[in-house]
């Protein structure tokens, strides 16, 4: 009995395959897009782990000196024999862009997740100890410029160190780095307790709740889930088509089976059965895809990763099981979410039910007015969590608000728009088309509200983007006034270089920095603080957002200091309010936007600098000089001093490295865009499809009484074309309240930084054009079907019996 | 003469070969005349009809109406035929949907651009369709609705009506009074009437009958 029904059942799809084909395709770019988004989540967080299990990063308490300088060995013996259990690392760079970390294994504490190096973890320090040993990730030892710059050591394979890493001996990696008996912090043993207060010129980093990384980059990881999110609500708007109406157009097989005896329970476990066999297709093809389509991203996942936040993720895609199981779930669980109300029917289905396929695309009044009042509710939920809400899941909140509330009143406003356009046309064929485009709406508006999620998506995004843009190249040409930029090699070099250049160019300009933790005890985040000189360069050009009046005579005479915007918004800073420095607090005098940049960040004057600072010496220089004069002097520079790799920087260079940097940062949210949209005209071409045989009954009168079938065929293409760009249109202003949420919310939450909105009117209408074409696209061969149909197609719908 | 039909055969394709429907059929009408046309199921009736309306193509013969030869017309001058020479009738009713019953009345008229609002109001008037003029199709009766398909059909005033068992799905009280107020309305707008139907009763109503069996004319 079972194998009849399920025969029967399952015969539908043999009489409909390209009702099948649809559902497939929607469950599988559903779940590609979906899990695709995963994988690259999964990637960049098993490379945080890696670099936080190797590093113990902020895992565990540490101790660094006060004024931002580096430790020395000495100094690590002291605190031993004072009773400290700490342990030091040494962080350095070598060439080719290898960072490498230096341990001492004998002091490190057990507690510290070092599952980098073989044999650490389990006590064994003999292949650690032994020779000139390095360990690193196979994928970085596989580098020609790696191998190169290890030469003569014994690299040794460690698959869970992060890459560019380089693990070694402290002394090996001093010796490795040139900074001999430097020590970058101390490790404190979480087991054993401190003998004592920390001692002067120290201070206790404490351990992070969670990794730092990590931290920083979960607002971008973020942002790519709730991507993900939406495409994939675009792809289940697919999945809901393509059943309820295989749903609908089975009631009567389904209504027979119940008559010939089958229980509504069994009828239901086999729905239930083939849904699931359904969703394990679509979702395995999506897995597929979703693997090509992170394989694809990751290179630029990884390059915004490295350049935003510093975060080291290979661009190479390993299968994992997480993602893969989770994708197969989210195919299963949208797959049932899409069938829900259809396999309740089943359950529910009285063996007289009637089969009504046409009822299927239809909605009542009562369901438009109760869509009405739920989009209503939904922005009514919106502006509570706008207004109320705090961090980002409100902004998200807001977000999903606003999109889903838009999406509900979709079908209501655009029945509106042609009603109008029925009530103004002349002629009768163009008052059928209104009426019959009005009629033609429930079946068509989930493909819509895709299409509206798409297309708002894609103007919020884009201006977000634009707008970053025009507001970062601005801020660039500020920021980066100076028309080249030198580092030397050592503070003599540094000496005799500036003393060389005084005469030859129009200002040398010292930029000192020092890495110190700034905020208040309970709000503190590694930070940098600068000291720059009095000069008309920054006064005249710094991004100021705020300043209190004199600003930079204040900043000059010591008794302020400028801070960051993610700084002021984050820790709360006005103006005049007391930032915690090294040397004593000092009033917030300006604070200036630095996009780019997570951490928080403070500038003092030069010689304030050097009075709270007194042990760095300037190595870099912003030099000032006719712009026409930068290559001849850049040249006499280096032949001078002979100058390495690097150590000049033009205006020019810096600006297109940082443009690069910021163009790959959205490349990867640019390719979703896209692919949303892509999916969108997919839901339009599945709806159409789906459509076009449930409005035979339909055309066919009205091709009796004299249209041709051509004429019919093009009035349908038409009719797409209108409601995509109906659609469209309201996707405008919903896309602007969401790049506004995005800048205004969103972001200064995420990134610590408010950009203003900028409109760019052109990106729109490429962006209608786009949306016309993907309608234009989904909708030509509907129509090419139309027009070819046999005319005892269109009979049928006249025979007595059908 | 409005219609003649001659020598008419059609045949279609089968998974057993080509199935013949109608074998040499012919038959006239005159302006002004009505026909019925009987048989049993199967025998060809409304396919008769459709070759007639244009909505098919005939194997062999020809369809002359209204002095047009049926045959020698593409898919557009079919089309063109149909609007502006034929009303049409189902027993499905076929209205549009999205149409109200007003809208619907004077659709076929529009499309032929020979609407007349005097000649349309006394229509609704007639078939009682005065007060139901904003209601939507699916708000109707079936009668109201085949009342309403009748008016769609005779607001144009066309040369002929093609009636394809236009009482089939109505209860034979109701089916009696719309065949009735039908004719009435035909013989006032001078059309002629081709109606396909089972019933010998309501055949009789009409001024001449041709039994069709085996897509042959019967004896």
């Amino acid at each position: 009995m079972i194998h009849a029904a399920l025969g029967a059942i399952l015969s539908h799809w043999r009489r409909h395959p390209l009702q099948l084909a649809m559902l497939v395709t929607g469950l599988a770019v559903a779940t590609a897009l979906w899990s695709g988004v995963q994988a690259i989540n999964a990637e960049a967080r098993a490379a945080y782990d890696r670099a936080a299990g190797v590093l113990g990063q902020d895992r565990l308490d540490r101790l660094v000196g006060s004024d931002g300088t580096d430790l020395t060995i000495e100094g690590f013996a002291r605190l031993r024999r004072a009773g400290w259990a700490v342990s030091p690392v040494l962080e350095g760079q070598l060439d080719g862009g290898l960072r490498i970390l230096g341990i001492e294994p004998l002091t490190l504490p057990r507690g510290a997740a070092m599952a980098g190096a073989p044999g650490l973890a389990s006590g064994d320090l003999t292949g650690f100890l032994v020779g000139e040993v390095v360990f690193a990730a196979p994928e970085t030892l596989a580098r020609p410029e790696v191998a190169a710059t290890l030469a003569g050591l014994m690299a040794r394979p460690a698959p869970d160190l992060p890459p560019m890493t380089v693990l070694a001996d402290i002394g090996l990696a001093a010796r490795l780095s040139g900074q001999p008996e430097a020590v970058t912090a101390l490790i404190l043993d979480p087991n054993r307790p401190a003998p004592g207060p920390v001692p002067a010129g120290l201070i206790l980093k404490p351990a992070a709740p969670d990794d730092g990384i990590a931290r920083l980059t979960d607002s971008f990881h973020l942002n790519l889930t709730a991507f993900a999110v939406l495409a994939f609500a675009v792809g289940i708007f697919i999945v809901h088509s393509a059943i309820g109406l295989a749903f609908e157009q089975r009631r009567g097989v389904m209504r027979t089976l119940r008559a010939l005896g089958l229980s509504a329970r069994m009828l239901g476990a086999l729905v239930l059965v083939e849904l699931l066999v359904l969703a394990l297709i679509g979702g395995s093809i999506g897995i597929g895809l979703g693997y090509l389509l992170a394989a694809a991203l990751l290179p630029d996942v990884a390059a915004t990763l490295g350049g935003l936040y510093g975060a080291a993720v290979p661009g190479v895609l390993e299968l994992r099981a997480a993602w893969v199981v989770a994708g197969i779930g989210m195919a299963v669980a949208g797959t049932l979410l899409a069938a829900g109300q259809g396999l309740w029917q089943v359950w529910q289905l009285p063996p007289l039910a009637i089969a009504r396929p046409q009822a299927w695309a239809g909605a009542g009044a009562a369901t438009r007015r109760l869509q009405v009042l739920a989009g209503l509710a939904l922005w009514a939920g919106a502006a509570l969590a706008l207004t109320s809400g705090t961090g980002l899941w409100a902004g998200f909140a807001v977000l999903t608000g606003l999109l889903l509330g838009a999406a509900l009143l979709l079908p209501t406003l655009l029945s509106a728009g042609l009603f109008l356009g029925a009530r103004w046309s002349r002629g009768v064929v163009a008052h059928w088309f209104w009426a019959d485009t009005r009629h033609q709406l429930p079946g068509l508006s989930l493909a819509l509200m895709a299409l509206l999620l798409a297309v708002s998506a894609n103007v919020g995004v884009g201006t977000m983007v634009a707008s970053f843009r025009a507001t970062f190249t601005g801020w660039l040409d500020q920021r980066l006034a100076s028309e080249l930029y030198l580092t030397a090699e050592s503070p003599s070099q540094a000496a005799e270089i500036r003393g060389w250049l005084l005469p030859r160019v129009d200002a040398v300009l010292p930029i000192l920095s020092v890495e110190v933790p700034l905020g208040g005890p309970s709000n503190s985040q590694p930070g940098e603080v600068f000291g720059v000189a009095d000069h008309a360069t920054y006064r005249d050009k710094w991004p100021l957002l705020a300043g209190v009046p004199g600003v930079w005579d204040a900043i000059a005479r010591g008794d302020g200091v400028l801070i960051n915007e993610q700084m002021s918004l984050r820790q709360g800073l006005g103006l005049g309010d007391m930032v915690a420095l090294p040397g004593g607090a000092l009033p917030v005098a300006g604070v200036y936007s630095d996009y780019g940049n997570p951490a928080p960040q403070a500038m003092l004057g030069l010689s304030t600098f050097e009075r709270r600072f007194p042990g760095k010496a300037a190595l870099r220089f912003a030099l000032r000089l006719p712009p026409d004069e930068v290559a001849a002097m850049a040249k006499a520079l280096t032949k001078r001093f002979d100058l390495g790799e690097g150590a000049l920087v033009d205006q020019a260079a810096v600006k297109a490295f940082s443009l690069r940097v910021f163009e790959r940062t959205f490349a990867v949210t640019a390719a979703l865009n896209t692919l949303t949209l892509g999916v969108a005209g997919i839901a339009m071409l599945a709806s159409l499809l789906t459509l076009a045989s449930l409005r035979l009954p339909q055309l066919a009168p009205v091709w009796a009484m004299g249209l041709t079938q051509r004429r019919l065929a093009g009035l349908d293409l038409v009719r797409t074309l209108v409601l995509a760009m109906g659609t469209a249109l309201l996707a405008l202003p919903l896309g602007l309240a969401l790049a506004w949420v995005l800048l205004a919310v969103v972001n200064v939450e995420a990134f610590g930084w408010r950009l203003p909105m900028q409109v760019f009117p052109a990106d729109w209408l490429r962006l209608l054009l786009a949306a016309l074409v993907a309608a234009l696209v989904a909708g030509v061969f509907p129509a090419l079907r139309l027009m070819q149909r046999q005319p005892a197609d269109l009979l049928r719908i006249f025979a007595n019996e059908r | 003469m409005i219609l003649a039909v001659t020598e008419v055969s059609k045949s279609y394709a089968s998974a057993e070969g080509r199935v013949p429907v109608l074998s040499g059929v012919s038959l006239s009408l005159q302006a002004g005349q009505s026909l019925a046309l009987t048989g049993e199921s199967g025998s060809g009736k409304s396919t008769l009809l459709h070759l007639i309306a244009g909505l098919d193509a005939m194997d062999a013969g020809e369809i002359m109406l209204a002095g047009v030869s049926i045959s020698g017309l593409q898919d557009a001058g079919r089309a063109a035929l149909r609007r502006d020479k034929i009303g049409l009738v189902f027993q499905q009713f076929n209205l549009i949907p999205s149409l109200d019953v007003g809208a619907n009345l004077a659709f076929q008229a529009r499309l032929a651009g020979r609407h007349d609002a005097a000649w349309a109001a006394h229509l609704a008037e007639a078939l009682g369709l005065g007060g139901l003029l904003r209601r939507w199709p699916d708000q109707l009766s079936g009668g109201q609705q085949q009342r309403v398909a009748i008016g769609r059909a005779l607001a144009a005033r066309p040369a002929l009506i093609l009636a394809d068992e236009p009482t089939g799905n109505l209860d034979e009280a109701t089916g009696d009074t719309v065949l009735g107020l039908m004719l009435g309305l035909v013989a006032e707008a001078g059309t002629s009437l081709l109606m396909v139907t089972h019933s010998q009763r309501l055949a009789a109503r009409l001024d001449r009958q041709l039994h069709l069996s085996s897509g042959r004319v019967a004896p």
